[in-house]
C-alpha cells in the first residue's frame, strides 16, 4: 500500500470528536481527504495516545539570512510515516493585538497549504503564528512566500523573541498607550535581534495597556511594559451616582471600597472620595465601574524587568526597574530603545550561557544590576528596604594605598584577568 | 544552478492599521466605555456613541486552512472582514452593524459549532502547548487533553457564574510554556533522566554540564567515549537538561504524572499577581480524555463557585479562607510535598500565630 493511500487508524483520538467544543481531530480529519500528509500526521499522534510517548525530535533549519523562526521537527517514526521525515514550524510575527482581515488570514491559509500541510495554530505561546507542516524545501518556500507577502518570520532560540501585546487603544478605554505601536515600534527597530540569535539566552517583551496586564506580561516577559498613569485618576461623578441608584450602595462598599488595597476610596452621599496619592494603579475600582472612573489623563507606561517561568532557578515574577515613563512620541519610543540596548548590553556581556535577565538579576543582585545599566536606585522597586545587614557600602570603605590593586573589582568594570606574577 | 530570488529580509511586524476594522481605526484611542450584553457578546462605545460589538467563540486554536477559509466567509459576511484573537486563544469577530449580530452568532455555533463565551467571570478557553502534535519534549499532548477539558467546563465558559475569570493553562512538560494560571495542570517526571550514552557526542556537553540548575551532572568517560553522569540525589527530576540534549531523557510514559496547580494571577486588580500553588500531584497521563484531571478541575471550580466572593479571583478566595480550609473544601490531601523545600521556601512558610482553629 502506498503512503498516499494510507488510511487513518485513530481510534483514541475519535474520542476526542464528541462534545461541545470544537475538535482539531474532526477538522484535520476531515482536510487529510484534501492533505493525504495529514494522515500520517493524526496518525503518528494515535501512536502517541497509544504509547504515552512523543516521536519528534528536533533539529536545526533557517531562511537564507535568518537564525531562527523555523522550528524543525523530524519523525522518528519516518520509516512508517516517510512524510513526516521532515515536518517543520514556521513562525511568523503577528499583527500586534492579532487583528486581521479576511483577506490577510486567508493569504496565510494560502501559503500554509501550498507548501506544506495546511495547519495553522492563533497563535502560539510566543505570539506568532504557527504555521505546521513543511518539509527542508517547503519551509523555505514558505518563508519566501511569506515575506513576498510582506510577513515576516519569528523568533527562537537566544534571540529577542516576537512580541505580544493586547488589544489596547483600537478597542480599550482602559489602555494608557498605544500598545500595538509600540509592539511594531520595538520588533522594527530590533528586528535584527529578533532574526540573529546572538544573546546568552531568549529576551521577551510583552505589552499591556494597563495594568489589567491582558498580554500576561509581568510573569512571562523578561521586559514587561505595561500602562499606568500619574496623578488623580478621572472620576465622572454624575455617573458613580448612577452606579449607585442601580447597584445599590451595598455593592458600592462591599465590591469596591472594601476592595480597594490601599482603602484609598470612601464615598460621601453618592460622591465617590478618592486619595489619589495612595491609589497603586490596581485597576479593581475602574474594572467594576468603567463607566464611572477612568484611568488619569497624564498617561505612560511601568517597565518592569525579569519574569520567567520555572526552569531554572524557579519562578521569577518580574519587578519594577522605571516606575514611570511617557510612550507618546517618537522620541518617547526611542529613548525607550535606547534604554533597551543599555540593558541587553550589560546583560550579554556579563550573564552566563542560557541565563534569562531574571536568573542574572537573582544571581548578580538587583543593586549590581541597577548600577550597570545605570539606573538610580528607586523605592518603588522594593516591597520593603533590605532586612539583612551584611553591606558592602563603597562610600564607607578604607581607601586605597596608591596603586593597590583592586581586590574586588565590581562586575560593570571589570577588564580581562590578566596573568601577570603580583 | 542560480540561487533562488530572496524576499525581502527583516520587514518587521505586519502593519496592524490595514487590518483594523474601520470603527477601531476611526475610534483609536477615543473609546468611553464597554458593555456584556450576554455571555460571548460586548459592546465597545466609543466618545462619538458609535458602537462596535465583539462576539467571542472558543477556537480549537489549532485549524485546517479550510477551517480558516471558513471563518473568514463568516467574517466576510458579518464583520465587515474584521476580526481577531485573544492572549487565550478565542477568536472575536467584530460587527459595526447591530443587525449581523443575530445572524454573525447563528453563523458561529451553528455553521462553524464554536460556543459563544468566554467573557466576564466564566472560564476562558485555555492557554496551552503544542504536546504530541509537535513539540520534541512533551510528556503529554495538549491540543487534545484542552479539547477533552473544555468539553467538561462547557458550561462555565458559555455562562457568568463565577466569581471572577478563570484562566486556566495545559502545558506538556515542566518548562510549562503555557504559564501561570488561575488552574495550572503541567506534567511531572519522577527520576532522573536516563542518559543515553552513545548519543551524548551529538551534544555540546559543557552545556549539558552548565544547564543543570542542580549542579548535578557531571563530566564522565564511559567505555571510552565522552559523556556526563548524573548525581541522582542532587536531581530535582526538571529535564532543563533534556531540553539542552535529547539523549538525556527524563520523560517516562510509565512514570510520569500531572499535576494541578492554583492561584496564578497575571492582573494587578486588587492584589499583586501571583504565582501558582501546588493543589494536587500524582494525576494519572490518561488519554485521550484525561477524565481524572476533568474531575479534579471540576472540584476546584465547584468550590470556588460556592464559596468565591464576587470579584475574588482563585487564589484570593483562597488566600482568604486560608489554605486549610481549601484543602478541606476540595477533599484533596495536604501532604509533605506542598510545603516548599526550593530557595524560596522559607517565604511560603507561616511565620506568625495567626491560624484558623
Amino acid at each position: 500500500m502506498s503512503v498516499k493511500e494510507m488510511a487513518l487508524n485513530t481510534t483514541m483520538l475519535n474520542e476526542l470528536e464528541s462534545g461541545e467544543w470544537p475538535s482539531f481531530v474532526t477538522d484535520l480529519k476531515e482536510y487529510s481527504k484534501k492533505k493525504p500528509v495529514v494522515v500520517q500526521l493524526l496518525n503518528q499522534l494515535e501512536d502517541s495516545y497509544q504509547t504515552r510517548w512523543n516521536y519528534w525530535i528536533g533539529k536545526i533549519l533557517n531562511a537564507p539570512g535568518y537564525g531562527g523562526g523555523i522550528i524543525a521537527r523530524v519523525s522518528e517514526k519516518a520509516d512508517v510515516y516517510p512524510d513526516l521525515a521532515n515536518f517543520h514550524t514556521v513562525r511568523v510575527i503577528e499583527p500586534p493585538g492579532w487583528v486581521y482581515s479576511t483577506d490577510a488570514l486567508r493569504n496565510l491559509a494560502d501559503i500554509a497549504e501550498k507548501n506544506g500541510a495546511g495547519i495553522l495554530q492563533f497563535h502560539g505561546m510566543s505570539g506568532d503564528v504557527l504555521l505546521l507542516g513543511f518539509n527542508d524545501a517547503g519551509s523555505l518556500q514558505c518563508a519566501e512566500d511569506l515575506m513576498s507577502n510582506g510577513w515576516d518570520i519569528g523568533g527562537s532560540g537566544a534571540a529577542m523573541r516576537t512580541l505580544q501585546c493586547c488589544v489596547g487603544q483600537a478597542r480599550c478605554e482602559m489602555a494608557c498607550y498605544d500598545t500595538m505601536k509600540m509592539t511594531k515600534h520595538i520588533t522594527d527597530t530590533f528586528i535584527h535581534y529578533l532574526h540573529r540569535p546572538e544573546f546568552v539566552y531568549k529576551f521577551k517583551f510583552k505589552l499591556s495597556g494597563c495594568p489589567n496586564d491582558c498580554a500576561n506580561a509581568i510573569v512571562r516577559s523578561d521586559m514587561p511594559i505595561i500602562g499606568t498613569w500619574r496623578g488623580a485618576m478621572q472620576v465622572d461623578q454624575a455617573k458613580v451616582a448612577e452606579f449607585i441608584d442601580q447597584k445599590g450602595m451595598e455593592y458600592l462598599i462591599d465590591n469596591v471600597l472594601t476592595r480597594c488595597p490601599t482603602r484609598c476610596l470612601s464615598v460621601r452621599g453618592k460622591e465617590l472620595v478618592v486619595d489619589n496619592s495612595d491609589c497603586v494603579r490596581c485597576m479593581h475600582c475602574i474594572n467594576v465601574m468603567h463607566k464611572a472612573l477612568k484611568p488619569g489623563k497624564d498617561k505612560g507606561a511601568t517597565i518592569l524587568v525579569g519574569g520567567h517561568r520555572t526552569l531554572k532557578i524557579g519562578d521569577t515574577m518580574s519587578s519594577v526597574l522605571l516606575p514611570f515613563i511617557k510612550l507618546e512620541t517618537e522620541e518617547d519610543m526611542n529613548n525607550f530603545t535606547d534604554f533597551v540596548e543599555k540593558v541587553w548590553e550589560f546583560w550579554n556581556d556579563n550573564g552566563m550561557d542560557h541565563e534569562r535577565v531574571g536568573e542574572f538579576i537573582y544571581r548578580i543582585g538587583m543593586l549590581t544590576f541597577l548600577k550597570g545599566i545605570e539606573v538610580e536606585p528607586d523605592p518603588q522597586m522594593v516591597v520593603r528596604p533590605r532586612t539583612t545587614s551584611y553591606i558592602k557600602f563603597e562610600e564607607l570603605g578604607p581607601s586605597r594605598f596608591e596603586g593597590e590593586r583592586e581586590q574586588n573589582p565590581p562586575v560593570w568594570n571589570r577588564e580581562p584577568e590578566s596573568r601577570e606574577s603580583m | 544552478m542560480s540561487q533562488p530570488t530572496l524576499a525581502p529580509r527583516d520587514q518587521g511586524a505586519p502593519d496592524y492599521t490595514k487590518y483594523l476594522h474601520p470603527l477601531m481605526a476611526k475610534n483609536y484611542g477615543k473609546w468611553d466605555y464597554h458593555e456584556r450584553l450576554r455571555p460571548g457578546v460586548l459592546v465597545h462605545v466609543a466618545e462619538n456613541g458609535d458602537k462596535l460589538y465583539t462576539v467571542r467563540a472558543g477556537s480549537p486554536r489549532t485549524m485546517s486552512a479550510d477551517t480558516v477559509r471558513k471563518v473568514c466567509a463568516i467574517a466576510d459576511k458579518y464583520c465587515e472582514g474584521h476580526l481577531r484573537f485573544t492572549t487565550r486563544s478565542n477568536i472575536e469577530f467584530l460587527v459595526g452593524n447591530k443587525a449581523n449580530l443575530e445572524p454573525l452568532i447563528h453563523a458561529v455555533e451553528k455553521d462553524l459549532g464554536w460556543p459563544l463565551g468566554g467573557t466576564g467571570p466564566s472560564v476562558s478557553n485555555i492557554s496551552h502547548t503544542q504536546g504530541w502534535l509537535h513539540c520534541n519534549l512533551p510528556g503529554s499532548d495538549a491540543a487534545g487533553s484542552v479539547k477533552a477539558l473544555m468539553d467538561d467546563l462547557i458550561h462555565d465558559f458559555k455562562t457568568e457564574e463565577l466569581p471572577n475569570r478563570v484562566h486556566i493553562s495545559s502545558s506538556c512538560c515542566q518548562i510549562n510554556c503555557a504559564s501561570h494560571g488561575d488552574i495550572a495542570i503541567i506534567v511531572q517526571h519522577h527520576h532522573a533522566p536516563r542518559i543515553n550514552h552513545k548519543q551524548m557526542q551529538i551534544c555540546e556537553l559543557p552545556k549539558v554540564v552548565a544547564i543543570c540548575p542542580a549542579a548535578a551532572i557531571r563530566p564522565a568517560v564511559i567505555n571510552g567515549m565522552e559523556t556526563v553522569e548524573v548525581v541522582e540525589e542532587k536531581c530535582m527530576y526538571c529535564g532543563a537538561c533534556h531540553g539542552q540534549c535529547p539523549s538525556m531523557e527524563i520523560r517516562d510514559a510509565e512514570t510520569d504524572t500531572l499535576s494541578i496547580w492554583v492561584g496564578g494571577k497575571m492582573s494587578n486588580a486588587r492584589s499583586a499577581p501571583t504565582f501558582m500553588k501546588l493543589a494536587v500531584w500524582g494525576i494519572p497521563n490518561n488519554p485521550p480524555r484525561w477524565p481524572e484531571v476533568s474531575a479534579a478541575v471540576k472540584t476546584i471550580l465547584k468550590a470556588y463557585k460556592e464559596g468565591g466572593r464576587p470579584w475574588e479571583r482563585l487564589g484570593e478566595w483562597i488566600e482568604r479562607i486560608g489554605w486549610q480550609r481549601f484543602f478541606e473544601k476540595t477533599g484533596f490531601p495536604f501532604t509533605r510535598y506542598h510545603i516548599d523545600d526550593s530557595p524560596e521556601a522559607l517565604s511560603t512558610l507561616n511565620r506568625s500565630a495567626m491560624l484558623r482553629l
